[in-house]
Order: C-alpha cells, then structure tokens, then sequence
C-alpha cells in the first residue's frame, strides 16, 4: 500500500517596519547592524517599560492575512507566551494565542501535479527574539553573546491546516506565502537575512485514509532547500517506521543545516508549558472594519490572479506566466512595456524579449529587476523600432545590450553606431552590382541554373552592408538583377 | 513640617527658599532616618544642586514676568520601585541592587518637569509583595508612632517619612491597597487612583493589571494637586485612559450635602478591630453632620477578593518578574551552564516572599490548572467589578475602614503569609475594580496608633473623593497629629 504524508507549516515572516513592534526603536538589518544599536527600555525588558502596539505591523498584518483570504477579527488580544531564554529579554514574548488577527483563508498552490486550496489556519502578530552568537576562544573559552537588535521585531506567523500532501505541495505552499509577502512589500523575501523561516509538522498515513497520525514537528528550517530535505528525511522515517508497525512518538525536532539531518530536541513529556495569558499591559487589539475595507481596497493583484490574467489576456504559455509573475516588479514591468509597445509588437513578442533577453542580461550581471537601467517603456520603443524595420531582429539585440549597459535609449545607439537599417533601393543597387562585379564565376554559375547561389550572393551582399541592409529589399533587388542579367542573356 | 500647599505659598511669596526647605528636609532625615529606616536611597548633593537651580529659575521668572513651574524646588520622596534615572532604584530586593535606570517613570518625570526636587528613594517590600515592609531586602521600616511596629506596606517608606514629617510628600504605589494600607498605619493621606489614570511607564511591574501610582500626602488638597499633575494618557503606556485631568484645587464645595456615602456591611465583619470601627463609624457622624446621607450598601464578593487578588497578581507577577535574569542588569550568579545563571541568579538574589508567590502564579497558570485558578479568578473579578458598579448605581462614594487592625508588631505576621495576605481584604477590591480609593486619619486606638478610614469612587472620580476627605479634614483634625517621635522638632 501507499503512504501519504499530511503535512502543515507554520510559517513566521517579519514585518519590515519602520519601528519595532511594541517600541520605537528602528527596524534594522540584524545579519549587518552593528550589535545592540537598536535598542531602548523597552525591547531590552529594562525594569518598568511597557510595550505600545505599532500600527503599521498591524496594518501590514492585516494586509497579508487578507491576502491569504483570511476573517479579520475585529478583536484580537496579546497574550504572554512564558518562557527562558536570553535571547528572549522580558522572559516572554508577545504574541496572540486564543483569539488572533485573522482566521480561516486559503490560498491556491501550483505543482506538476496540479492546483491546490491550502487552507491558512490563523495569522497572528508576534515578536521576534533577540540573537545569540556562540564564541569559543582559541584557548577553548566558550561563551555566547547576546544581540538585541533584532528583539521586538514584528513577525507574522502564518499558521496553515495541516493539507500538504507531498514535500512539492510544502514547498510550493512555502514558495508562494513567500511571493505574496514580497507582492504587499511587507517583507523582503532574502531568505539569507533570515526573515522568513519556517517549522513543519510532519505525520503519515497510509493512503486513502484520513487518519490524523502523531506528528512531528521541524524547527529552524530557514530556507527553502532546508525545508524540501527536512520534511523528505521525516517522511522517509516516519513512513519506514509505519510500514514496520512501530509508533511515531510525538516530538519536536530540530534541523541542523550544517549536517544536513533533523535533531530531536524534545518530546512530549518535556514540552514546554508556555503559560499563555492575556497580556494585561496592552488592551484587546481593535482592527475597525472599517480600516480593513481601506487595506482590502488598497491591496495590489496578488500573485496567482495574476498569473492567471496574463494567460488570458495575453496569450501567454503558463510558463512564461509564471515566470513573469513570480515577481510583482516584474510583472509591473511586463506589463507597462506591453502597454508602451502596443500596438505595434504583440504582448507575446514583449514577453519573449523580457523572458529571453533581458532576463539573460540581468542573470550576467547579477541584478534584480529594480536595477535595470533599460525602462519598460525604452525596451517598447527598441521593439517598436525592430517591428517598423528600422533595425533587425539581431541588430536590435546588439542594442538592448548596450542600452543595458549604458542606459542609453535604442534611437541614440543606432544614430551612434550607425545601425540604421538600409532600405533604399538606390543604395542596395549599388552594392548588388559590386557584389555581382566580384564575383563573376559564382554568377555565372547562378546563371547557368543553379539558383541556389542566389543565397550565397545574398549573403555576400548583406556583408557588404556591413549587416545594415533591410534583407527583405536586398532580396528583392538581387533578383531582380539577376532576372535582368538572365533574360538579357537568353535574348543574347 | 508644612503641607504642600504651604511650603509652596511659602516658596512664591519668597518667605523660604528651595535650598533652606531641602536642607531642612536633609536635615530630618538624617536625624530621624536611623530610627525610621524609611530611606534606601538619599540624595542630598543632587538635591541641593537642584535647590539652588529651582531658587535661581525662580528668581528669573519674576523678574521676566513669568509664572515658574508649579512645584518648584518642593523636595519629594519616591518609592524605590518607581524608576528614576541616574538614582539607584532597587524595589527592595537584591537582585536590583546597583540598578540605575536610564530613564524616569513618566509620574515621575511629570513631577520633575513641574519643578519637584527628589530628595531620595523609599524603603518597599521586595517588588511591592507585602503589606509591612519586612518583605525589603534592606531591613523593616519602622513606624514612627511605635517604633515597633510595621509602617504597613508596602509603601511603608513613604507613609513613614511623610508621618515622621521627614518629606512633604511621597510617591507610592498600589497594586492591592500599597498606598491606602500604610497611609493608614502611619496616620497620613494616600491616594489610588483610577486604574489607567497615571501612566505605569517606569513603575517596576508587580500586577500589571492592578498596579497604580499613588501619593501620600499629610492632606487630601495636596493629594489633589499632585493627581492633578501626574494624571493624563501617556503615550508610553497602552493602558494608560484618554480622559480629562481633575482639576488642581479642590473648590465649590463647602460642605457635603448632597453627597450620598455608602457603607458595605461586609466590611464590618468579626475580624475587625473595635478601635477600628469605632473611629469609622465616628468620622462617619462627623460626615453626616456635614450633610452627607450615609447609607448601608453591599458589595456580596467582597469576601472572594483575597483569593483573586493572590491568583491574578501572582500569575501578572510570575511573568513581570521573568525579566530578572541577570544577563542584562542587577547581580549575575556565576555558573558554567546557561540555565545556571538564570537559576542561581534568581535563586540567590530573590526573597522568599517573591519566590513565593512567582510560584504561586507560575502554578496558577500552568497546563491543566490555568481554568480552575487563573481562569476562574478573572470570573470573579468581573463580579467583583459589578459590585462596585452595581452599588455606584446608588450611592456617590463608598466608605470603609482601610484595614481591619491598626498598624501591627514586627514579626507578628512573618511565619503566616496567610494570615498578613488577610490582612489586604479591605483594600483589594478598589484594585481588582480598577476604582480609585482615598486613606486619611480617622483616630487612634487605645496605643495611639492611627486608624485611617477609606472613600472609594467610580472610576475618574478622585475629584469626588478628595473633596469630601478635604472637608472632613477641614472639619477635624486627625491629619494634624504628629508622632511622640518628632515632640522636640
């Protein structure tokens, strides 16, 4: 018989504020910033200071939580979440335990086998905890040290029904919070920083039942990569010992990503008891619906619509669809060079230049999409040039390289360097009757019946022209030179 | 020693100067101090220097025209676990013994701004858990109408020295009758406001949900000023109500007539001192001469209150407490485990009492216990809370006696936890109902030990109460009485 895993994640983002989450301490970059520079009272747990709740993470929370199709509770309370840890100053953190920002959404996942709903279980606001480095001396000290900067950062946990049935479904369910995190500009998405992170509950069951088995569940998964092997060596675990009969026991566990394995950390007897309560210093968190109608409305497209609606309106495979969606900059691009380059180039012909040849310049230069110097609308005009015959296809490729370079616009590069394409006749006679001129034996020939050399006095032609010339007039005005010097021959 | 309102006119009619009163001030502490131990913390270089600022700030604003901040250059005594910075503030325990906080309580920052010199921090029970201040890591203060006896607590540095005339005024705290209980061992006035009418920002957290700023004053006028000064939203602290400040003097009212006082029957109760009620039952008279209507009220879940108090503060306190661990301040135990640290830390530098009840409310919301306790006491603290609002609905103000015994021997308590937790039955319910409550002089007993009365109200209206206590103060003159201690001042 087949196994099945049933697997959920939670999913913790950080919300990139401009003040912490319950202080006004700035939001910095913990992995850069030098340690313990953003830190007051309140985030270093000093005796007497009190938290105050930031509204932009709640707006932002709520944006999200939105996105992922969940109910706003137009109440939520902070709760005290007890225990040690020194990277944890107050000794608890703040969180929301019974009643949480947003509750019941979805959100539609894509993988080879197809499209899901993963149901999204509740979304709550939280605090990131401080930073511990651990040191050892050359002489074998050991000691660890504390970094606060990133105490009090907002986080979102994204907390989903356990409806992944595969390591493909938890990735691209991964995948695609990640996308809509990075869409609403609440967070970056630099998995390196550390910013979103993830934990895996893990269980099995052999298919086609629908038995909620004991779990597992995986700590500190910090990229996507950790993630895939984590929960793919749990599912080959937990499935060895279903298919021996023998019982999973209920645990949590720890990835360590250096040796690629999973660590027990803790089992159920050892659990911690948190402690929740009501964290009396702040009042219930009011979310008027009012404010969430303003948010809802002022949500971008998110994602997978927007996938879908580049298929339809533009004709688009689902691979290029995804390709240019998968980031908001991207599409925003996309489509704002499509919109310049109409009517003249087809929105598929833009998508394979964007897809194709820019993608290709960005991938050689390392750069993201905010940093091309090549606006959406200079590219519609290089391809609008390319479509009117101005240029040709290879040229224009030339010249979107160096727009990609220099930045400098198509009508200034091909003035520069002359890439003007030839069309007039006069001219192309006159390089036709050079070429025809030197070349008197392959003429003959061509002459003599084989048409074929036309092809190679076409392309000795175009050399001529340096590659400027417009093949389609070269080609008209070739043959009919040679149509003339035949039947001039055949009346001789 | 004068009141507030007295050295103030004093200070603005330019018949004493801020340097003379603070060295006066100075001056009665370290004579009176060594017996009273009502001090952690003097500061008498700073104080002075500050003296002589307000003189010079002062002597400025007359000459400009200009009318100088309302209290400056008064000397003011805090309770050390309100934070004020660059002063050691220890909240009686070791585990804070060298902390010095970076920044002030906004009360007292508010305080500071309106030109109020601190002369020193006063002695607390361990993080505000008593009603004696034998819980302080630094010794008992002593009550200066008996030596003997406690002060009450956990404010009891405060009432002591403003009983012993040491300071005009200090600041306390009330989280479960804190101001109201020594105020009334020590035969002075102590204010708790509304819960969310000063700010918390830099009060040291016992129960988050309980814990106010109060004051203790020689007179309800001077309590009303000092409310006036402190109260107001504050930014800083979320729980802290946008609500109009009451007003600085206390005006319009001659007498008490058309004042309806309650009086909860359970309040009178077998345990309760006869000297006690005797007296409040007196100043009750002595209220309806003043044309008050005193009637009998009931407030049913009075008894239940020591049982939710201890559950709901302990639980705030197990976590509020969790803080100190020494990695970032206070004393750090050496160990070569990390959990060592935090345990031995805690473990050596904590008081019995704290360890005490951070057990009890990490217990009341364990796994599996959380509903039957901690649950169960917040059910019962919206009953509590109806009771108020329930005889609010008939009567303006509710009185009652503060405690039921006057202040108690030293060590008489200590081996019985239960029996001094008892002793807060009164004043709880003002805390878990979030209701502002005012303690004043009442009379003695047959030692001459003081026994203070209480008025609570229904929330925002101090104005109420101290009004009716200042025309009772008006009328007599408990307030005035001064311990045997200070006959030759």
């Amino acid at each position: 018989m087949e196994i099945e895993p049933v697997i959920g994640l939670e999913i913790h983002a950080e919300l990139n504020t401009k003040s912490k989450m319950f202080c006004a301490c700035p939001v910095v970059d913990s992995t850069t910033a030098e340690p313990n520079t953003a830190v007051c009272p309140v985030c270093a747990a000093m005796p007497g200071a009190l938290p105050v709740v930031n509204k932009e993470a709640v707006a932002k929370g709520t944006k999200v939580a939105l996105a992922l199709g969940c109910t706003i509770n137009r109440v939520s309370i902070f709760a005290r979440k007890n225990y040690f840890y020194p990277d944890l100053p107050k000794g608890y953190q703040i969180s929301q335990y019974e009643l949480p920002l947003a509750e019941h959404g979805a959100i539609t996942i894509r993988t080879a086998a197809g499209e899901r709903r993963i149901r999204v279980r509740r979304v709550h606001l939280e605090e990131d905890t401080g930073k511990l480095t651990h040191v050892r001396t050359e002489s074998g000290e050991e000691y660890s040290l504390v970094d606060l900067n990133r105490a009090g950062v907002p986080l979102l946990e994204i907390v989903s029904e356990p409806d992944m049935r595969s390591v493909e479904e938890a990735k691209a369910y991964a995948m695609a919070i990640r996308q809509i995190v990075r869409y609403l500009g609440v967070n970056s998405g630099d998995m390196e920083k550390g910013v979103i992170r993830f934990e895996a509950n893990v269980s099995v069951r052999w298919k086609g039942s629908d038995a909620l088995n004991t779990r597992t569940e995986i700590k500190n998964l910090n990229s996507f990569r950790a993630l895939e092997q984590a929960v793919t060596q749990e599912i080959a675990r937990q499935s060895e010992l279903l298919r021996r009969g023998e019982p999973v026991v209920q645990q949590t566990m720890g990835w360590d990503d250096a040796r690629g394995v999973t660590v027990p950390q803790r089992s159920k007897e050892e659990a911690h008891d948190y402690r929740y309560f009501p964290e009396p210093d702040l009042p219930p968190l009011e979310v008027p619906p009012e404010w969430v109608e303003e948010l809802r409305a002022a949500l971008p497209e998110l994602p997978y619509a927007r996938f879908r609606r580049f298929q339809e309106q533009y004709g688009l495979t689902a691979y290029a669809a995804e390709v240019l969606t998968a980031e908001r900059a991207v599409a925003d691009y996309y489509e704002a060079a499509v919109e310049a380059a109409a009517p003249a180039v087809p929105a598929q012909t833009v998508a394979n230049w964007v897809t194709g040849e820019l993608f290709g310049l960005m991938n050689q230069a390392g750069v993201d999409i905010a940093a091309v110097k090549v606006s959406p609308q200079a590219l519609a005009d290089l391809l609008r040039r390319i479509a009117g015959g101005e240029i040709n296809n290879n040229t224009g490729k030339s010249v979107l390289a160096e727009m990609f370079a220099s930045g400098k616009s198509a009508a200034e590069i091909i003035a520069e360097k002359g890439l003007k394409q030839v069309s007039d006749e006069a001219a192309i006679q006159g390089w036709v009757e050079e070429v025809l001129a030197a070349h008197p034996k392959e003429l003959e020939t061509y002459l003599k019946g084989k048409e074929g050399v036309a092809n190679f006095l076409f392309g000795q032609v175009m050399r001529l022209a340096r590659g400027q010339a417009n093949p389609k007039v070269v080609r008209q005005v070739l043959m009919r030179n040679l149509q003339e010097r035949r039947k001039s021959l055949d009346a001789g | 020693m004068q009141t507030v309102a007295q050295i103030l006119h004093a200070l603005q009619a330019g018949e004493i100067s801020s340097r003379e009163i603070t060295a006066d001030v100075l001056a009665r502490i370290e004579r009176l101090d060594p017996q009273v131990h009502a001090f952690l913390t003097v500061t008498p270089e700073a104080a002075l220097q500050a003296a002589a600022e307000a003189d010079r700030q002062r002597l400025a604003a007359r000459r400009a025209g200009q009318t100088p901040p309302p209290l400056l250059g008064l000397p003011l005594a805090v309770k050390d676990v309100l934070s004020t910075r660059g002063i050691r503030t220890t909240c009686g325990s070791r585990i804070l013994d060298n902390y010095i906080p970076p920044f002030d309580a906004t009360a007292v920052q508010r305080l500071k701004a309106a030109g109020a010199i601190i002369v020193g921090k006063t002695n607390t029970d361990e993080f505000a858990m008593g009603s004696s201040t034998e819980n302080s890591a630094y010794g008992v203060t002593h009550n200066p109408w008996d030596l003997e006896r406690v002060p009450g607590g956990s404010s009891g540095g405060s009432a002591a020295a403003v009983a012993a005339r040491m300071v005009p005024v200090a600041l306390g705290t009330d989280t479960g009758g804190s101001v109201r209980q020594p105020a009334s061992f020590c035969g002075v006035t102590g204010l708790k406001p509304t819960y969310g009418r000063i700010s918390r920002y830099g009060l040291i957290a016992y129960g988050s949900s309980l814990d106010t700023v109060g004051v203790l004053t020689q007179t309800a006028e001077d309590a009303a000023l000092f409310l006036h000064l402190m109260a107001g939203q504050d930014p800083l602290d979320a729980t802290s109500m946008d609500v109009p400040r009451p007003p600085q003097r206390l005006e319009g009212r001659e007498d008490l007539r058309g004042l309806k006082i309650g009086v909860p029957r359970e309040y009178f109760t077998e345990g309760i001192q006869p000297a006690v009620a005797r007296a409040v039952h007196a100043a009750l008279d002595v209220m309806a001469d003043l044309g008050a209507a005193i009637e009998e009220t009931s407030l049913p879940h009075t008894e239940y209150a020591v049982p939710v108090y201890y559950l709901i503060a302990t639980a705030e306190a197990s976590a509020n407490l969790a803080r100190f661990d020494g990695i970032r301040y206070g004393p750090r135990a050496q160990a070569e485990q990390m959990w060592d640290v935090f345990f031995r830390t805690r473990g050596q530098y904590f008081g019995p009492e704290v360890k005490r009840r951070i057990m009890l409310g990490t217990y009341a919301l364990s796994a599996g216990y959380y509903d039957a306790y901690y649950g169960q006491a917040q059910k019962v603290r919206t009953l509590i809370k109806r009771d108020f609002e329930e005889a609010f609905e008939q009567v303006d103000l509710i009185a009652a006696p503060v405690a039921p015994t006057t202040a108690f021997r030293i060590g008489q308590h200590s081996g019985d936890p239960l029996s001094m937790y008892l002793e807060d039955v009164f004043t709880l319910p003002a805390n878990l109902s979030g209701v502002p409550g005012v303690s004043f002089p009442v009379g003695f007993d047959d030692l001459g030990l003081p026994i203070g009365m209480q008025l609570m109200g229904p929330h925002f209206q101090e104005t109420r109460l101290l009004h009716a206590a200042h025309i009772y103060q008006q009328a007599t003159d408990w307030h005035r009485h001064q311990p045997d201690l200070l006959a030759g001042d």
